[in-house]
């Protein structure tokens, strides 16, 4: 057949392309309510409600430069990974067996509908009992509170693919194993990565959560613990340094981690818009 | 042309070993309100080397009896067997063009999903897959376009990919469910013609499944006519090679007749 010529390219003015990005318009918004903050917190003027922006943030660096802040944000992330990975693993072992055979089909249904819309720190009390207080069962609240959710997604990201993909990958001999690995994951990737996303933001709500609630083990407490002594000792700066932790961890896993895999996948093979 | 009670579609050229038979298959899908037969008590044979064409109005089962060769459907009735074994599952002896633009892998490039395609269906290593993807898609003219992703492709070369990938991995029957339906009339008029040319060079043999008659006699070699719901046998065409190019009197001659035999009203199943 005749070639079909390579198309022309022209690149944008640079101004254009400095515009078209988000992070200037995200960065004037972020400005505007940090001086709302201040201003309210001078005129409320009541430190033990609300400190001022100022104060939070010297209390945020005292606490960074103590070391305090680092070892606990450290070990709170800890086993934030370890019961995000241990619930991402199942959920796809689940999931493979679902795509795979009507009986997990049912059975992952019949569970996602039972346990999803139970709320992990209600699994909590269960889980000190299990296995008492410690690790054992943050990790555990943190599985549950994950693998539901992404099971979920994963699921209704299979069910989507078109029937056209599923023919033609079994054109080519493919089943099992590797044909969920190589064709429905892949083509699956939006809907698991926002299962992910969502997992993630789960899993490090219910962390917080739950080492507020039983902010036991002082030396092993997570920034949850941070938080909660901070308040019993009326610190209310170094509360909200701890919550802006939260928050800043969590923007930076979104903005940087997630961000770059939607770029580097979805966004290049077209399966979402940019 | 012959239209006989019962057809057929036996092979006119009786040399050529009979590479596909599908005996008194009947084709039927469960839905909510019960069965619907979408192909009945269809048989004909297919030799190698040649290209068969079904013909027929939209809905009469064409698509259905291309997944059931494909092996992405089971028969209700009859039996499809491809050198005497009956069909089971899909394989790569098989390919398959589909009609939809989106049976190209989006995750992989356009030299990727040939490749790839190379890799799982032929097992053939990284290597010998590139080379034989690159030299395929040189052939169907995008050796400009292998590192593109498929959604930054137009419908036609997404088509022309799907193409390419087919080809490569040497099925002994092409499958291809109107793959060019979707195009603008002069991509498909062009792409027909740059079809028929790799089928010629290949000696490829194929079923094609089309709506319109003029691509019918253009790609094949013999076409058989579907009655709409349920599909049957209506009637089958020889087409001589000298009847192939456009505009020559034969051609017109042979678009009037299956025309007149095949649909009652004129227009219908022209594209
Ligand atoms: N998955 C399905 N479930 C139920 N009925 C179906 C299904 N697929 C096709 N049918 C029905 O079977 C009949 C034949 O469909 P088929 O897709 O084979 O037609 P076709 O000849 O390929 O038509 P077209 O030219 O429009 O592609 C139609 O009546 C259609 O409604
Ligand atoms: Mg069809």
């Amino acid at each position: 057949m005749s070639d079909i010529g390579a198309p022309k390219l022209v690149r944008a003015p640079a101004l254009r392309r400095a515009l078209a990005g988000t992070p200037w318009r995200r960065f004037i918004i972020l400005a505007g309510f940090a001086l709302v903050w201040e201003l309210y917190a001078r005129w409320l003027d009541n430190g033990l409600l609300l400190p001022t922006l100022g104060a939070t943030l010297s209390a945020l660096w005292s606490a960074i430069l103590s070391g305090e802040l680092p070892n606990r944000a450290l070990t709170s992330l800890r086993v934030l990974i370890t019961g995000y990975a241990l619930g991402v693993v199942i959920a796809a072992v689940l999931t493979t067996f679902a795509a795979l055979s009507r009986w997990g089909n049912e059975a992952l249904g019949l569970l996602t509908s039972m346990f999803n819309p139970l709320p992990a720190i209600a699994l909590l009390p269960i889980a000190l009992l299990w296995f008492g207080v410690g690790t054992p069962s943050l990790i555990f609240v943190i599985v549950h509170s994950v693998l539901w959710p992404v099971a979920l997604a994963c699921y209704g990201g299979f069910l989507a693919v078109p029937p056209t993909l599923r023919m033609a990958g079994r054109n080519l001999g493919l089943s099992g194993g590797r044909f969920v690995a190589e064709i429905l994951v892949p083509a699956a990737f939006p809907q698991i990565l926002s299962g992910l996303r969502m997992g993630w933001a789960f899993a490090w709500r219910t962390l917080i959560a739950a080492e507020l609630v039983f902010g036991v083990s002082a030396r092993s407490g997570g920034i949850g613990w941070f938080i909660y002594t901070n308040r019993a000792q009326l610190e209310t700066a170094s509360v909200f340094a701890g919550l802006l932790t939260v928050i800043l961890i969590g923007l930076l896993v979104e903005g940087v981690i997630f961000r770059t895999l939607t770029r580097i996948t979805v966004q290049r093979w077209g399966q979402v818009q940019t | 042309m012959n239209v006989a009670p019962r057809l057929t579609g036996l092979a006119g050229d009786k040399a050529s070993p009979t590479l596909l038979e599908l005996d008194r298959v009947s084709i039927s899908y469960p839905t909510s309100d019960g069965i619907l037969t979408a192909v009945e008590d269809v048989s004909f044979r297919i030799s190698a080397g040649e290209r068969l064409v079904l013909l027929g109005p939209s809905g009469c089962g064409k698509s259905t009896l291309l997944r059931a060769v494909g092996g992405f459907l089971k028969p209700s009735a009859g039996e499809v067997r491809m050198n005497g074994r009956r069909i089971g599952a899909p394989g790569p002896d098989r390919m398959t063009v589909f009609q939809e633009f989106d049976q190209l892998l989006p995750w992989r490039t356009v030299l990727g999903n040939v490749r790839y395609a190379l890799e799982r269906g032929r097992a053939l290593s990284r290597r010998d897959a590139e080379q034989i993807a690159r030299r395929w898609l040189e052939r169907v003219g995008l050796k400009n376009f292998v590192d593109a992703f498929p959604h930054t492709l137009s419908g036609g070369m997404k088509q022309r990919v799907a193409i390419a990938r087919a080809f490569a991995l040497e099925p002994a029957l092409l499958l291809m469910d109107e793959p060019f339906a979707a195009l603008d009339a002069l991509t498909r008029r062009q792409m027909q013609d740059e079809l028929l040319r790799l089928c010629e060079e290949t000696g490829n043999t194929a079923l094609f499944v089309t709506h319109g008659i003029d691509e019918a006699i253009r790609v094949g070699t013999r076409i058989l006519a579907l009655t709409p719901h349920p599909g049957r046998l209506a009637a089958t065409f020889d087409v001589p090679p000298e009847t192939r190019a456009r505009g020559t009197a034969g051609f017109g001659e042979l678009e009037r007749r299956i025309q007149e035999t095949v649909f009652s009203a004129p227009e219908i199943g022209h594209v």
